[in-house]
């Protein structure tokens, strides 16, 4: 979050609670006015006079940076359950590698790639086998793409507001530019039988983490991971390769892909059948919605990212959807009953993350923020109110409804309802 | 337009035709083709995922009886005795609750297919060591859940041919996700 002092010029508000013009700081209507507060003169530090640290092979963030991943694990386990990336100290569309959400069945398993080899049978002309070595020299792409836990937002259907902010809450996605070879390259020298409409696709972990995936998809858009913003694959995401699915659910996106079996139906394993579908009220359960829906959240300022003084500041987060683009952001500073658009940073990909900024000139009252995204296809985010008379409280996965922040006079943000 | 043109672009056409056969048959003979063709003692080692249609289940078998057992003494320590849950899954009860406020979902109330049981008790559990199970004590462990369900009998075997026969008590409860729903 970036706190401007207000300048001379006022700009009028376009939308309520002080929400001003998206085009503002680019037209320099906003323009910081310089104080002469400082007395001392600039300090010139130790460091600007002595030669300062070494090489490393691999570099850290600065030790000032107190930045991480909260996790936790399903009792009596170590593996068992996912890692949050900190989505309000981030910036940008993309996640760094270490700090990339991860959601385990089993731990993560510790695979030497001359060992492991993905498997390509079923309804096949010939089942292939493929070390990684092999495959390290098909023609590669790369796809910049979110991927989102099903279950992410999941709190959102409690009756009251979970007090966690934009990482507890909503911390199970993340974005990283994909690197690897097409499944459909893969499929095709394996002679793909036309009974086929379905791949099930199997990890290495000792979940045994087993999927069923439209082969359509399979054929369309889908990788066979082995880099992740350009480096291998991390071991916490897949290592040494992953299924990537753009836009599909994560769970979907198979880690330590070790096996893809060409079927005639959907395998209904444990995972699409017991978990990752939604219940709805009337207690039938919505199976095999596979794309992730479109959905924002607003991650500066958020919980944790108190507020100083009334003033300007600029309103940032994260849109995206697995149908395409995102279209447009709306952001509102008074609880939904007004909307301005908000500048989406370039590159706008599909399926990618789509940052979005938003100036905002805080009184110091009260307020409520929201966002609300809308993609390509025409979607609208609906309101978490909206979501849930469709569905009901216990459709857990899938949750896509608009988050609201709100801002006390004291500058502290909190998860509420509104 | 004379027959002599009319030929020519006949012939023009085949030979568009001809060149873009031999492009398509140049892309698949550019593919690297560095997969090794699996054998199938390979590949049964790890086929391992069983569909609703029972396919692939391995021979042997087992009953709710000799699975009790083996339940103690390796599962109850997660999904707690008989099943009932706590501090993991509950796997027993639930039947007659998913349509109301508090569902409580169990291999017995939400999962549809028995077959699904089979699959993942022997990928999967127990947890702390995958894939140590022999099949008739896989088989054994279904029928257990099974029972304590009320779905089958203390003593009904569950094999490769019984288990897929299996009904589910919710096997209607599921529909295909469509956007907007």
């Amino acid at each position: 979050m970036r706190r401007l002092r207000q300048d001379d010029i006022a700009p009028e508000p376009v939308a309520g609670n002080g929400l001003l013009d998206r085009r503002i700081f680019l037209a320099g209507g906003a323009a910081v006015a310089a104080s002469a507060a400082q007395a001392e003169p600039l300090p010139v530090e130790p460091y600007s006079r002595t030669p300062g640290a070494g090489f490393t092979a691999y570099g850290q963030p600065s030790k000032f940076e107190k930045v991480g991943r909260i996790f936790a694990s399903a009792p009596g386990t170590t593996g068992t359950g996912a890692a949050r990336t900190p989505l309000h100290l981030l910036t940008g569309m993309i996640t760094p590698n270490g700090l990339h959400f991860e959601r385990s069945h089993s731990g993560i398993p510790d695979i030497d790639p001359d060992a492991h080899k993905l498997l390509i049978h079923g309804l096949v002309r010939r089942p292939l086998v493929f070390t990684l070595e092999a495959l390290a020299r098909y023609p590669m792409e790369s796809r910049i793409t979110f991927l989102e836990c099903a279950g992410n937002g999941q709190l959102l259907n409690a009756k009251e507001p979970a007090q966690a902010g934009a990482q507890g809450l909503q911390g199970l996605v993340s974005c990283a530019e994909w690197t690897g070879v097409r499944l459909a390259v893969l499929l095709q020298e394996a002679g793909v039988d036309p009974r086929a409409q379905w791949i099930l696709a199997e990890g290495a972990d000792a979940a045994g983490m087993s999927r069923s995936v439209p082969l359509a998809k399979a054929m369309d858009d889908a990788l066979i991971a082995l880099y992740q913003n350009g480096e291998r694959v991390r071991p916490s995401n897949g290592y040494p390769m992953r299924l990537l699915l753009p836009g599909f659910e994560g769970n979907m996106n198979v880690k330590w892909l070790r096996r893809i079996k060409l079927t005639e139906g959907p395998t209904m394993t444990k995972d699409e059948t017991s978990k990752y579908t939604i219940l709805q009220a009337d207690g039938k359960a919505l199976q095999f919605a596979f794309p992730m829906e479109a959905k924002s959240l607003i991650t500066q300022p958020s919980p944790g990212l108190a507020m100083k003084g009334a003033g300007l500041y600029e309103i940032s987060g994260l849109a995206w959807s697995g149908y395409g683009k995102v279209a447009k952001v709306e952001v509102s500073a008074d609880g939904g009953k007004s909307f301005a658009p908000a500048a989406l940073q370039e590159p706008v990909l599909s399926r990618a993350l789509t940052r979005f900024r938003l100036p905002w000139r805080w009184d110091g009252g009260p307020a409520v923020l929201q966002s609300r995204a809308t993609d390509d296809t025409g979607y609208v985010q609906p309101t978490r109110a909206e979501l849930l008379a469709r569905r009901g409280p216990n459709g857990v996965y899938h949750h896509n409804g608009i988050m609201s922040w709100s801002v006390a006079p004291t500058g502290e943000l909190k998860h509420v309802y509104a | 337009m004379s027959m002599r043109d009319r030929l020519l672009i006949a012939g023009a056409v085949v030979i568009a035709g001809a060149v873009l056969a031999l492009a398509c048959a140049a892309a698949r003979a550019e593919s690297p083709d560095l997969g090794r063709v699996a054998t199938p003692d390979e590949i049964a080692a790890w086929d391992i995922s069983i569909d609703p249609s029972g396919a692939g289940l391995p021979a042997g078998g087992g009953s709710a009886r000799q699975g009790e057992a083996i339940f103690a003494a390796k599962c109850a320590g997660c999904h707690g005795e008989k099943g009932g849950g706590k501090p993991n899954d509950q796997l027993v009860g639930g039947q007659g609750t998913i349509a109301t406020d508090k569902p409580v979902k169990t291999a017995g109330s939400y999962w549809p297919y028995a077959t699904t049981l089979f699959d993942y008790i022997r990928r999967a559990m127990p947890l702390p060591e995958s894939k140590s199970l022999k099949d008739d004590e896989v088989y054994a462990l279904a029928a257990y859940i099974l029972a304590r369900n009320g779905i089958i009998g203390e003593d009904d075997v569950m094999d490769a041919r019984t288990l897929p026969q299996v009904r589910m008590p919710n096997r209607e409860g599921f529909v295909r996700f469509e956007r907007g729903r």
